[in-house]
């Protein structure tokens, strides 16, 4: 089975959809010939031309007013916002328009939209190139929010937000890009969205996390199996609408759960984990429902201390772990 | 109390003296840290002067107008020895220890207790599994019982069950206002407390009860007390009759003369009665043996003795085994009517009501003036129903009615 980065796990699945389905097109800021800023879209732009994939001027709004209106009419348009931290002018549409039409026509009308964005730090990108921003959209019954960990979640999620006749909004973390590479087939696979997935057994406690926090909490969880703590690692994947009964099965298989998250920590896609757990889950609980977040300030720090401070990594998750364990 | 001192701060770069040119404060004022204390002048500003410290003002060594080099003492203040710690702690270097460490130290002492802090998991399991949770070792934080504690005690299939119904008894709190006296348990007390509650909420207790024209019983005690008294050397009262009377009734009715346990009944064989003794704080049920084989003026004689001795607080513990079935003179404080609580692991008690004057109706349609008394039965209905007993009840009626100056003799 090939390696593959993250990125080149986007690229694979962009391709093989706008082959497999050429109503499938790409929309962008500098998505075309310069091949995205991240060069997720390289060499799409060669192989199937300018009409679908298509460098758009630098007004998000229009990107999903595009998307929105060609998903209406039957195309499959995957928009890339090309920082997640941009994708503000474009929510009213998402929102108001992508979210709601289905049920606003009674199912006259659907909108099969994808809006890929690189989001999350870690990478000096500071204020306009680090944000986590799906705690924004997470109550917006209509859409879905896809936030794979893996090369292989990658391909087999893109594909299936590309073939969902819904809007589904994918957010891949820009740091795991080029750091995280994994076995990805070659051959047409989808996962199924909303399902979140076990990455680790383990029956001392539970840790639930999402995009390259997930990474962090395999390399903790590696740390304290030396000391014999076996940590139960679920990965959401899908952050909404959220995988509930994987949620309360890990949750009430250790009752001390960890959750992890990069984004800040009052109102994240953890704070309903945590209410999805404490609802269901009293009687199976052996500790209070801890979560690891970051701090509740505006935005990532520029400066390399501040910015290591506020982004999430394998030692906080560990000294959590611990402390949950020892609890 | 400690003095701090005050001095003429530097107010610009290439100042070196500054004038006072107002104070804002008087000896005996009472100042709080960053307050201005004076007005200072010098040749670049004009600036008020912060207090350095929360105190009183001791001493102002500067009158309004004087000029002081930079660094001169300007005022004293009298401090708190509490607060100039607090000053200290707040020194950059100490700052992160002081703050990191001082409520971490405190929020230690209050997890000392986490032992008995149990999370829902815990307290479920062990009530699934009737696990004491007072016997468990806890491996958790501060010695918490975790989850996986308990897990590992089932799956080793080593529960530390539950013991008896009864727990050692625990404080309770509650609220005491000005006036009120705590009064410590004593022994006895708690012992009377444990077998109450034990009797209480294990045994299932039903009532009933009789009346009993004991006008005959009545007529021949009083027909012989002073006579008995003069010969004997101790009164005869009324409770050995029914005493007899209930030993009697009981050969007769063996189920009212068991105990409950567990898996089985066990009737006794012998017939020993407790009565019930009380001082002022305490109650003690020492036992009448074999009392079915003693005449009235046996268990007369035994009674007074016993009570002396409970009295005196010479009785011994073995003078209060054995009992079968307890007979309770409420009575003798004016009671008519009571609902005892069963003497542990007895099956039955009867309560002896106050004897009363009554108007009653004969069987032949006369009324007359009587002597009635009611007897009160507590019974354990896992042993007894209300069909035995109440034939015994009737017996026992029968026996103390049948008592007369005629027919009945007390030796």
């Amino acid at each position: 089975m090939p390696i593959m980065s993250y990125i080149e796990a986007v690229t694979a699945a962009l391709r093989e959809e706008m082959e497999r389905d050429e109503k499938v097109f790409l929309l962008g800021e500098d998505v075309g010939k310069k091949g995205g800023v991240f060069k997720a879209t390289q060499g799409l732009y060669e192989q199937f031309g300018e009409e679908r994939v298509i460098d758009a001027p630098l007004a998000e709004s229009a990107i999903a007013g595009v998307g929105i209106g060609a998903a209406m009419y039957g195309m499959r348009p995957v928009c890339e916002i090309q920082f997640a931290d941009f994708i503000m002018p474009a929510v009213n549409q998402i929102i108001s328009e992508a979210a709601k039409i289905r049920y606003r026509s009674n199912n006259d009308w659907n909108c099969p939209i994808t809006i890929r964005a690189p989001f999350g730090g870690g990478v000096h990108g500071a204020l306009y190139h680090s944000q986590s921003v799906e705690a924004v959209f997470a109550n917006q019954p209509g859409l879905k929010i896809v936030i794979p960990s893996t090369p292989y979640d990658v391909k087999g999620l893109l594909k299936a937000a590309i073939r969902d006749d819904d809007p589904v909004l994918f957010f891949e973390h820009k740091r795991a890009y080029r750091l995280i590479k994994g076995e990805v087939p070659a051959d047409d696979y989808v996962l199924p969205i909303g399902k979140a997935d076990v990455k680790l057994e383990g029956d001392d406690i539970t840790v639930i996390t999402y995009g390259l926090c997930v990474h962090f909490a395999l390399q903790a969880a590696e740390r304290l199996e030396k000391d014999g703590i076996s940590v139960h690692l679920l990965d959401l994947r899908t952050v909404y609408p959220l995988d509930q009964e994987a949620i309360i099965e890990a949750a009430s298989k250790t009752g001390k759960v960890l959750l992890v998250t990069e984004d800040n920590k009052e109102g994240s896609v953890m704070s309903e984990v945590s209410a999805i757990i404490a609802e269901h889950c009293l009687f199976d609980l052996d500790a209070p429902i801890k979560r690891l977040a970051g701090p509740d300030v505006p935005a990532m720090p520029f400066a390399p201390t501040m910015e290591k401070f506020f982004m999430m990594n394998a030692e906080k998750i560990e000294k959590a772990m611990r402390e949950l364990a020892e609890f | 109390m400690l003095i701090e001192e005050m001095k003429m701060p530097q107010l610009g770069e290439s100042v070196t003296e500054g004038t006072i040119s107002k104070w804002l404060v008087s000896i005996g004022d009472k100042v709080n840290k960053y307050d201005p204390i004076a007005e200072v002048m010098t040749d670049k500003v004009n600036a008020e002067v912060p207090s350095s410290y929360t105190g009183v003002i001791k001493e102002l060594l500067a009158e309004e107008g004087d000029t002081l080099q930079v660094g001169e003492v300007i005022c004293r203040i009298e401090v708190e020895a509490v607060a100039v710690e607090q000053e200290k702690n707040i020194q950059p270097k100490d700052s992160l220890y002081a703050n990191d460490h001082q409520p971490a130290e405190k929020e230690e002492t209050e997890k000392k207790t986490m032992k008995n802090r149990y999370s829902p998991a815990v307290l479920r399991l062990a009530q699934e599994h009737d696990i004491d949770l007072e016997k468990v070792n806890g491996t958790g934080a501060f010695g918490r019982i975790t989850r996986k504690d308990v897990l590992k005690l089932i799956e080793a299939g080593n529960i530390p069950k539950k013991g008896s119904l009864i727990q050692e008894t625990k404080s309770y709190k509650s609220p005491k206002t000005a006036g009120d006296t705590e009064i410590p348990v004593s022994g006895v007390r708690k012992a009377i407390a444990q077998n109450m509650a034990r009797s209480k909420t294990e045994i299932p207790h039903a009532w009933m009860m009789i009346e009993v024209d004991v006008t005959g019983l009545v007529e021949l005690r009083n027909s012989i007390k002073e006579e008995f008294k003069a010969k004997e050397g101790f009164p005869l009262t009324f409770f050995p009759f029914f005493v007899k009377s209930v030993a009697e009734a009981l050969k007769e009715y063996p189920q009212m003369n068991s105990t409950w346990a567990g898996d089985k009944i066990i009737q006794k064989k012998d017939i020993n009665i407790s009565i019930a003794v009380a001082t002022d704080d305490a109650l003690y049920v020492p036992v009448i043996k074999h009392a079915d084989e003693k005449s009235i003026k046996g268990i007369a004689r035994e009674i007074n003795e016993l009570a002396l001795k409970v009295r005196t607080g010479t009785i011994e513990a073995k003078e209060m085994e054995g009992g079968t079935f307890t007979v309770n003179n409420t009575g003798s404080f004016g009671s008519i009517q009571s609902m005892g609580i069963i003497n542990y692991p007895q099956a039955a008690l009867l309560q002896v009501e106050t004897i009363v004057k009554r108007l009653v109706v004969m069987k032949n349609g006369m009324i007359a003036v009587r002597d009635m008394v009611n007897l009160c039965l507590s019974l354990d209905h896992r042993v007894l129903d209300g069909v035995v007993c109440g034939r015994f009840l009737q017996r026992v009626k029968q026996i103390l009615e049948g008592i007369s100056k005629e027919t009945t003799s007390v030796y």
